[in-house]
């Protein structure tokens, strides 16, 4: 596969005014952003028919930076508002970027239900355990054990495993992979794009400021390497027991199937109204 | 184009049916709600018509949803509306400040319950009109209309898009439980008689690089919407002229603020809508609105029937508020009273507009009972005896 310089992206796509990102050194956000930009380049999607939502926190500010239509929302809220996006103007394409603790905590309640609707949306998720913009906190994500400001002491709590929520919910495609999977991150977020209904590609994501730093891996190779000692490749889980996959994180394609997505249900529906009524012709 | 009710002629509905129909004839093609009473017949009515229309009505998985997804429908430029009640509508704070920040016209009803919390589902009160104004954080400006008949709750939904529509903001219609399900005659005009407003939209690139900024000089930013080639973008954080994030700099936050408190107050003439009765002599001033107004006009051809020389204020815009009215009619008369379905709301207003030229007092109820006409006249009398 031949692939773009980065620059080569970065002039494409960003809006130059708006860098430098707010990102710190070692943040995995920019590259999930690269491989967002480069499957819709590889894909040849005009910049003026997708639409780019987010919530708040560290992964929500990228629709700022990329130079499309961008709706920068409340805390959990960004498929909410994908909702009237979508279903209001469904042929534009929605890129929704969020956070684990956007997504899973004070968004939990959309997302599900965005999923169960399977609104046409493909979900951009950065996944890196902790609330890193407000300074370490621990998210419904860090496993068990590992600190945060707000768990000094060690999680307590049991983690959302969100790829496997999103699988149960409905969704129609659903893989994850750490920032070090560059091409296969690059390659289901090309899927997920091209999928009608729900998808969702999930990335592991380093923060060694907030996260890392209070989990004595202070830098973003000791993140990546402790990605590779903690995650298993789906097709080898498969054969694992439920004791060799304890601490362990699946990664890889979840699911990959073809539900009619809301707004084509919407579109029969309106159809069924309409015959209802005997309003047709 | 049909619609799916009668139009040009009069019909026989309840309040909430009377605010669907009325958004469909203003445009509105998208609703997004939750169910809750007394505001369901609106979803009920919407869920009924959108699909015939080619409009979109869904059900969202809660309040804070239902706003979030009409205020995306109308960043893709369609005229959008959510319902509900007290409880909802608390949801709903969060997004209506999203919505006054990044300056996104939207209709949002509340047919007012009595409340906290749960409190009357079934039962009216007014106990929102605060919350209606204040209710979401930090400095604001919106519009809240308030409609005391069945033809004003239509006549209303209508005047609310068209207002959103032109000074790209929130509206919230305060309607009530009586009003929502009390039904009577409405006359439904002609679509082509209907006047509509559509929001400003960016005259060519240039005006559309600076979507929050006023570039027209009438504080109103054209709205560059979404899926056109603009690409917008757009916060709820504290954003310069372009909708940059701005965050730490004192002026840019003051400028932004300021412009979106100034477009609703400096054109505070053009949405204010008021009616009086009797008020041109009157010794004694009655101030009300939405439903206790129909009370309150009774009460003033009583007490006029008993030689008290009483006149009606009744307020179809509570925001912005005319207090410079106010005191000119706290000149003229020597008490004002303000009967409303709280324990003192508008009364406050009332109160710093009147300036300590007149005597205000309230006249509370709340309980989920209207105030009659003989509850009105006999507080007005017993203050007027104290004197």
């Amino acid at each position: 596969m031949y692939l773009k310089l980065s620059y080569e992206i970065r002039d494409k796509y960003l809006r130059k005014d708006m860098l430098p990102t707010i990102f710190c050194p070692g943040c995995g956000i920019g590259s999930v952003l690269q491989y967002t930009l480069r499957a819709i380049d590889e894909l040849g999607w005009s910049k003026d028919e997708v639409v780019w939502v987010s919530g708040i926190g560290c992964s929500s500010r990228v629709p700022g930076f990329v130079d499309f239509d961008g709706l920068h929302t409340t805390h959990g809220r960004a498929l909410a508002f994908a909702t009237g996006i979508k279903m209001a103007r469904p042929d534009l394409k929605v890129i929704a970027f969020m956070g684990d603790g956007d997504t899973a905590a004070i968004g939990g309640n959309h997302f599900i239900h965005a999923i169960r609707r399977n609104l046409d949306v493909t979900v951009i998720l950065i996944n890196n355990f902790t609330y890193g913009m407000t300074g370490g906190q621990v998210a419904p994500t860090t496993l068990k054990g590992l600190r945060g400001t707000t768990a000094p002491y060690g999680q307590f709590e049991n983690p959302f495993d969100i790829a496997e929520l999103a699988v149960a919910a409905g969704a129609n495609y659903v893989a994850r992979w750490t920032v070090f999977n560059y091409l296969q991150g690059i390659n289901s977020i090309k899927k997920a794009l091209q999928k009608k209904g729900f998808s969702l590609v999930e990335f592991l994501s380093p923060c060694p400021i907030s996260f890392g730093r209070r989990n004595r891996m202070k830098t973003a190779p000791e993140l990546i390497k402790w990605y590779n000692k903690i995650t298993v490749p789906i097709s080898k889980a498969k054969k694992m027991s439920p004791e060799e996959l304890e601490g362990k994180i699946i990664i890889g394609e979840f699911v990959d199937r073809d539900r009619p997505s809301l707004d084509e249900e919407y579109e029969e529906y309106k159809k069924r109204a309409k015959k209802i009524m005997g309003w047709e012709g | 184009m049909r619609y799916p009710f009668p139009v040009g002629k009069s019909d026989f509905i309840q309040g909430d049916e009377a605010i669907a129909r009325a958004a469909i004839l203003a445009g509105c093609r998208f609703y997004a709600g939750y169910p809750i009473t007394p505001a369901s017949e609106i979803f009920e009515a919407m869920a009924l018509y959108m699909p015939l229309v080619d409009g979109v009505s869904v059900q969202m998985e809660d309040e804070l949803a239902s706003i979030a997804a009409i205020i995306g429908a109308s960043w893709v430029g369609v005229k959008a509306m959510t319902a509900t009640s007290g409880p909802g509508f608390s949801l709903m704070m969060e997004n209506l400040g999203y919505a006054i920040m990044t300056e996104t016209p939207i209709v949002v009803v509340n047919v007012q319950r009595g409340g906290p919390s749960t409190g009357q589902p079934t039962l009216p009160a007014q106990g929102d009109v605060m919350q209606a104004i204040w209710g979401t954080h930090g400095d604001h400006s919106l519009i809240v209309l308030t409609p005391a008949t069945v033809q004003e709750a239509f006549d209303m939904t209508i005047r609310a898009f068209n207002l959103a529509e032109k000074y790209r903001t929130p509206v919230v219609l305060l309607s009530d439980a009586e009003v929502g399900h009390m039904r009577e005659r409405v006359n439904i005009p002609n679509p082509e008689d209907i006047e509509l407003v559509y929001r400003k939209l960016p005259a060519n690139e240039e005006e559309a690089k600076y979507p929050f900024g006023d570039i027209h000089g009438d504080l109103i930013p054209p709205m560059p919407i979404f899926g056109k080639g603009y690409r917008t973008y757009v916060t709820g954080l504290t954003h310069d002229e372009k909708g940059r994030p701005k965050t730490v700099d004192a002026e840019i936050h003051q400028k932004l603020i300021e412009r979106i408190v100034n477009k609703i107050e400096k054109n505070k003439k053009d949405i204010i809508d008021y009616e009086t009765f009797e008020l041109d002599d009157a010794e004694v001033a009655i101030i009300s609105y939405g439903i206790v107004a129909r009370s309150a006009i009774r009460a003033v051809k009583m007490l006029r029937s008993e030689g008290i020389k009483a006149g009606l204020l009744k307020l179809n815009v509570v925001w912005p508020f005319d207090f410079e009215m106010i005191e000119k009619i706290a000149e003229q008369v020597h008490a004002i009273y303000v009967p409303e379905m709280n324990l003192g709301q508008v009364y406050h207003l009332v109160k710093e507009g009147a300036n300590g030229k007149a005597r205000v007092e309230l006249i509370p109820k709340i309980g989920g009972e209207v105030h009659t006409p003989q509850e009105i006249v006999k507080a007005v009398k017993r203050c007027e005896k104290c004197i």
